[in-house]
């Protein structure tokens, strides 16, 4: 083949190259926070100015509902005496440990059912159903078992969590898009080589979104079972919500709340969807925001 | 039913004896039928063909003639009912879409099928690049998949198939989504990297151009049930060129073939 042929074709090839790249559309960083929190920033000035129109309606006495300044002082005040912090590392450090477990017990669950086509039939629509099931019914069972107990919440918050990582490993590997198999297939990657190198990484996406609602469960079956099983000498945020009640100290039980709220959204957006957003930029499936 | 107005000697259910080289793909007599028992469709009905070594033969008919099943019998994705196939040497394949892990850059890609194909770790990212380079990829060896353009992809799905040293490639309209320039552009190269490697290739298309542009031979599959209705030798030296006028009176005897074919089924 004469070398001049080929030099064209280089050539020729080199400038298909540079006309058909994608352009990434790549922004400044502080652009970009500006962009995402804007919106954020909003709709929380909306919200706390509806807070405040409905307190100023006299709806409801100022002793049942405050409005955002005296909630948002009592915060600050709660946040300096430490109180809040000490409740919210026993309730944190509760949430790690049922998470870890959800996260292993789905994971294996859902690996098992994946491998095994009569476990399948046998399990998997059991645990759709075990999702739907409210965790709170639970509880009645769990403190009946354990007693009141940390045992008893854990209980609650892995049965909670454990199917929705479970059901994000199935669909993530049932979803394995078919090009990607027999790409694996003909490189040779068969059995567990094909679990390693083909399956689990293509069906990491649906198992992070399985992770972020196994997030939202594990925190609503917590906060439920901090507010049935009370421990005394645990001080946690439930415990927190129940005491402000019986109180009717509505500042303390707002305050309290707002601290609940803030944490569920961090971690979601901060853990899970950072993740999910990353994972989704590897693989081209989202624009550079 | 089998026509052959080739001058070359047949081929197509050639007999395996030791007057011929062992060819590096052989099929025999392979049926695929679909659906229930009762409710059967033949959708390929006694292939017979043969690929020698270094040979590349191109595979084309209508939509739904059945030759991306044949291709995926051949390649070992998909069972035949009845026949057989025999593969000598190590075989990859390309698809019409690349079929690149989208979690790998190009480079990692190419790396994986080393891996795979069990070569050590020490010199699979230099091997890798050295592949990238035979596809004219260098600089593009830390993109992803999705940062990389159509053609680029089938590029790196090329270099891995010569990460795994494959000796046969099948390739199921690999150009078939592609732009005509890029098409064209890489026509040139495959044929460029075919000549200086020596592979033998299965090329499905329903490109009739694009089968005389690449092929040693043409074959043409009927539909429902495909089976290999007549051969064409491409006797047009290389390189060859886009618009070489000794594509046009063969491009034209195929297509009419495939168009009479078609039309048979019109007065079913």
């Amino acid at each position: 083949m004469p070398r001049t042929d080929r030099a064209v074709t280089d050539l020729e090839l080199a400038g298909i190259d540079a006309l058909d790249m994608p352009i990434s559309a790549r922004q400044r960083v502080a652009w970009r926070l500006w962009r995402a929190t804007w919106p954020l920033a909003l709709a929380a000035v909306v919200v706390i100015a509806a807070w405040q129109l409905v307190v100023l309606s006299g709806w409801r006495p100022p002793w049942a509902l405050p409005g955002p300044l005296p909630v948002a002082e009592r915060l600050v005040e709660d946040l300096a005496n430490g109180a809040i912090l000490a409740a919210a590392v026993t309730t944190l450090g509760r949430i790690a440990v049922g998470f870890a477990l959800a996260l292993l017990i789905g994971t294996l669950i859902g690996l098992a059912i994946v491998r095994w086509r009569v476990l399948r039939a046998a399990v998997a629509s059991l645990i759709t159903g075990l999702q739907t099931m409210p965790s709170i019914a639970w509880f009645p069972l769990a403190i009946l078992l354990f007693g009141l107990t940390e045992q008893a919440i854990l209980f609650v918050v892995v049965l909670g969590a454990a199917p929705s990582v479970a059901n994000g490993v199935i669909s993530g590997v049932d979803n394995v898009p078919r090009l990607l198999l027999r790409a694996g297939r003909m490189l040779g990657a068969r059995g567990l080589n094909a679990y390693r190198f083909v399956i689990l990484p293509a069906a990491l996406p649906s198992f992070i979104g399985g992770l972020k609602q196994a997030w939202a469960f594990a925190w609503r079956s917590l906060m439920a079972g901090e507010l049935l099983v009370i421990i005394a000498s645990q001080p946690s945020l439930g415990v927190r919500l129940q005491l402000s009640r019986e109180l009717n100290d509505a500042e303390g039980l707002l305050a309290s709340m707002l601290v609940i709220l803030v944490i569920g959204i961090v971690v979601d957006a901060a853990l899970f969807g950072n993740a999910e957003r990353a994972i989704r930029r590897r693989w081209g499936l989202l624009e550079a925001i | 039913m089998t026509v052959m107005p080739a001058a070359r000697p047949a081929s197509v259910a050639a007999p395996l004896n030791a007057d011929f080289p062992t060819p590096a793909v052989a099929v025999r007599g392979v049926n695929k039928v679909y659906g229930p028992a009762g409710n059967q469709v033949l959708a390929l009905r006694d292939i017979s063909l043969a690929v020698a070594p270094g040979e590349f033969v191109c595979l084309v008919g209508a939509s739904g003639c059945g030759k991306s099943t044949l291709l995926n019998i051949v390649a070992g994705l998909d069972r035949p009912a009845g026949g057989e196939v025999q593969i000598v040497g190590r075989r990859a394949m390309l698809f019409q879409e690349a079929g690149l892990f989208p979690w790998l850059t190009a480079a990692a890609n190419v790396e994986l099928a080393l891996r795979l194909a069990g070569r050590p770790a020490a010199e699979r990212r230099t091997e890798a690049e050295r592949l990238l380079r035979t596809v004219r990829l260098d600089g593009f060896a830390d993109k992803r998949p999705h940062e990389l353009s159509g053609g680029m992809r089938q590029r790196v799905a090329l270099a891995r198939a010569f990460a795994q040293s494959a000796d046969i490639l099948f390739m199921d309209e690999p150009f078939g989504s592609l732009d005509a320039m890029t098409r064209d552009l890489l026509h040139d190269e495959l044929e460029a990297l075919w000549a200086d490697r020596g592979f033998s290739v299965l090329f499905v298309t329903h490109d009739v151009r694009e089968a005389v542009r690449l092929g040693d031979r043409v074959l043409v599959l009927t539909s429902r049930p495909g089976s290999v209705a007549a051969e064409f030798a491409v006797d047009i030296p290389r390189p060859r060129r886009v618009g070489d006028p000794r594509e046009t009176g063969l491009v034209a005897a195929i297509t009419d073939r495939l168009r009479r074919e078609v039309r048979g089924h019109a007065e079913d």
